[in-house]
């Protein structure tokens, strides 16, 4: 079974490998074959995942650390490329290969029927090329062995973030012409680059007070430090909750987040739901020990994430695109979890995070499903009409992820509505979908350590419910408001086949961590990784309120928005008793707009004023063109070439030659040809020689 | 016995009279006769010493000398005749084609 610790690095390169054959060989291979392979890189990783998973069993969850390159060996600094077996980084591997997997089979289908709506089929390979890379890079995160590695990994997963927001690059979510989709991926990235600069300082500082990155060494003189300098890891941990902000969209960095729906479905699934956005809840799992030591920190990262899962919570219910929900409930749930890990709930974290993987990523694809279907439909019209009436067709701007164009297509895709379903269930946290366990679990951990927080995320639980009740109902039920939605066409199995698996995790999801006496399997699990965790029995009064607070929610949704369907064009009922207050949820509170005038406009300003008072008018213009060029030429033209090259050296050696000149004219009249002069001169010379020689 | 001072003002003009004959002279020939005047001028010299000074080295020189003057006497003689080939003059002032 040790042998089998020796496959860890497989799981980065296998995804390697799949891209690497689909870049070289994806251009003979067609749409089936590049899927294909991918999937199947994917899916090979989550099988050594699993037998990574089965090694650690076996060997009662002792971590192992797999060296496999040197890196970095400057002088006394050493960083190799370990990898890191445990409980937890083996956890994360599952999670995102599986998910990752069912994923890549979902895209197999979505971006076949995509490519073809905005009519670019080369972009099919590229796509998934992207994908194993994304997989390549989230396995390095969380398999390395030292926070530099992490970061690699961190910045790695990042950079493919922005290369599938900005995929569709040259137009908008609605395949116009425009650059909206690559200002949305310029935004994540840029917002991103903001914490990762934190995570940068968390890292520095630790360098220089640990004198390392190695995850082994810096916990095990973390104590030390913490005793001699408390400051130092109160520090380092508050630089990387801003890393943990920026990766896991919190408060006040989120706001990239919700634009990264831009990208296509399944990324938005994989990577700004399922996988890539938690790294920031396993970076904070990771670092336990230093967290633990400093209650302080902990809390702040507990606000944190309590004040984003209610904070989205509210900005979701305004929401009227489908994805933009979803988009503001992953930052809640995210929220949810690092709240969870902030309080040194670290196992509730994690489940979170792994049944989140599972309804989220199955929510999505339903999204992304339903979305298929309504451009199917808006298609199928668009061809009818081309028929009947010439090329007089709908409104060229139709946008099949709205809400408002949707209604009543239970009936027309009976097999996505049901897993949206299931997916809403679980996320709600209904008994006895997965998201009711783990959500629980939190709460039960914030009602004993943290009552602020605990009630922060009971009324986010709540709001949870009450959005996705009302987009079951706007999306579902009632009349189609829009002809497209009328003419709905079901998706393949293709598509619908991985979210019957995703479906299955969230029902079942809940199972890894029972919090019944003789499971807790989770914690157990983790337990030989983070120390310290307990696992909390069920707690009725906790467990029942927020199922009790759940339902209340549903049925409210279903009173404002099942009884009475919306109808085409009609405003949001809650938009007359709520006023203002729906008005800030429906424009996510002005956040944007704060940021717009606060930080970009100031920006801009300065920037501008940089760019063209100091740098061209002052830099190039006055110091560059005036004094460094104007002194220059001067220079050289006067003194250099003028006086000192012309005057001077030219003239010289001109004088010198016009002194060759004369001379040679001067003597040229001796050289007569007579050679009676030429021996009168021998003998002058030699007179003269001789008569010096007598006369000296 | 002839004291050596009568021997060297003897070659001494000897050799003017050769070295006039060089220089003003126009007859190539005439000039080739010269220089073998100042050579046999030294020639006298170098006996007068030897006589003086009663060592040998003076006569070894004559006799390079000799050798010498009759090789170059070889070779001036058939570049005069090369030149008057040419030039049917062998007038020292006609050969002027080097003028500067």
């Amino acid at each position: 079974m040790e042998e089998l610790f020796k496959l860890v690095p497989l799981v980065v390169f296998l995804p390697v490998i799949g891209l690497l054959v689909n870049i070289i060989f994806g251009g003979r291979m067609g749409e089936k074959a590049i899927g294909a392979v991918a999937s199947a890189a994917s899916g090979l990783a989550f099988v050594v995942s699993i037998l990574l998973g089965i090694a650690l069993w076996t060997g009662h969850g002792e971590a192992h650390v797999v060296p496999f390159a040197d890196w970095i060996k400057i002088g006394t600094l050493d960083i190799p490329w370990n990898f890191r077996v445990d409980t937890l980084s083996v956890t994360m591997m599952l999670a995102v290969s599986c998910v990752g997997t069912l994923i890549h089979i979902y895209a197999i289908g979505y971006m076949h029927e995509d490519v073809r709506f905005k009519k670019d089929e080369k972009r099919y390979r590229r796509f998934f090329v992207f994908m194993n890379l994304f997989i390549a890079m989230m396995m390095i995160l969380v398999s390395g062995d030292s926070y530099l590695m992490l970061f690699v990994g961190w910045e790695g997963v990042g950079l493919c973030s922005f290369l599938l927001i900005g995929f569709w690059y040259d137009m908008d979510t609605l395949g116009r012409p425009s650059w909206a989709n690559a200002n949305a991926a310029k935004k994540a990235f840029i917002t991103n680059r903001i914490g990762d600069f934190g995570f940068l300082l968390a890292g520095m500082a630790m360098f220089w007070y640990f004198g390392s990155v190695q995850f082994g060494e810096v916990f095990g003189i973390a104590e030390q430090i913490a005793a001699a300098q408390p400051g130092v890891i109160v520090a380092i941990t508050l630089f990387m909750l801003i890393g943990v902000a920026g990766k896991s969209a919190q408060i006040p960095l989120y706001v990239w987040l919700p634009d990264a729906m831009a990208g296509p479905t399944p990324v938005s699934a994989l990577i700004h739901a399922a996988t890539m956005v938690t790294a920031g809840v396993y970076l904070v799992a990771r670092s336990w020990p230093l967290y633990s030591l400093v209650p302080n920190a902990q809390y702040i990262v507990a606000m944190v994430g309590a004040v984003t899962a209610l904070f989205a919570a509210t900005i979701a219910v305004g929401q009227y695109d489908i994805k933009k929900v979803l988009a503001y409930s992953t930052i809640s749930q995210l929220g949810f979890m690092v709240a969870a890990v902030g309080m040194g709930a670290y196992v509730a974290g994690m489940f979170h995070l792994v049944t989140h993987a599972f309804f989220k990523a199955l929510l999505f694809l339903s999204a992304g499903s339903v979305i298929l279907g309504l451009e199917r439909g808006h298609h199928h019209l668009a061809h009818h009409d081309s028929h009947q009436e010439g090329h007089k067709g709908h409104e060229d701007v139709f946008d099949p992820g709205d809400m408002r164009n949707m209604g009543g297509l239970r009936k027309r895709m009976p097999v996505t509505f049901w897993l949206y379903l299931i997916g809403t269930l679980a996320l709600a946290g209904i008994f006895p979908f997965a998201g009711f366990w783990s959500k629980d679990e939190i709460l039960l951990d914030a009602r004993l350590h943290y009552p602020g927080v605990y009630w922060l995320l009971t009324i986010a639980a709540f709001f949870t419910a009450f959005y996705m009740g009302r987009q079951i109902w706007m999306v579902f039920f009632g009349k189609p408001r829009h002809e497209a939605a009328a003419h709905a066409q079901e998706s393949k199995p293709i598509i619908t086949a991985p979210l019957m698996v995703l479906a299955a995790l969230s029902i079942l999801g809940g199972a890894l961590n029972l919090p019944f006496e003789g499971f807790h399997n989770l914690t157990h699990w983790l337990e030989h990784t983070i120390e310290g965790v307990e696992g909390l029995p069920l707690n009725w009064g906790v467990a029942g309120l927020s199922t009790l607070l759940a339902l209340i929610a549903i049925f409210i949704s279903w009173l404002i928005y099942g009884r009475k369907p919306l109808e085409t064009g009609q405003k949001d009922p809650l938009k007359k008793p709520l006023g203002f207050i729906f008005t800030g949820m429906e424009n996510k509170w002005f956040v944007d707009e704060g940021y717009q005038a606060v930080f970009l406009k100031p920006y801009t300003a300065i920037s501008r004023f940089l760019a063209e008072v100091v740098d061209w008018r002052f830099w190039h213009d006055w110091f560059h063109e005036k004094v460094i060029a104007g002194t220059y030429n001067w220079l050289s033209n006067n003194v250099l070439s003028l006086a000192i090259d012309t005057r001077g050296i030219d003239a010289f050696f001109n004088g010198l030659g016009a002194l060759v000149k004369q001379a040679a004219v001067g003597l040229r009249r001796i050289q007569n040809g007579f050679v009676r002069s030429y021996a009168l001169a021998v003998l002058l010379g030699v007179v003269v020689m001789l008569g010096y020689l007598l006369l000296k | 016995m002839v004291p050596v001072t009568y021997y060297l003002a003897l070659s001494a003009i000897l050799f003017t009279m050769g070295a006039l004959g060089v220089l003003i002279r126009r007859n190539a020939l005439i000039i080739f006769m010269s220089v073998e005047l100042m050579l046999n001028a030294a020639n006298l010299a170098f006996v007068a010493f030897t006589r003086t000074f009663e060592i040998l080295d003076g006569q070894v020189f004559v006799f390079f000398v000799m050798a010498v003057a009759a090789a170059e006497v070889a070779v001036g003689l058939a570049l005069i005749v090369a030149i008057f080939r040419s030039k049917r003059s062998i007038d020292v002032d006609q050969m002027s084609s080097l003028k500067g």
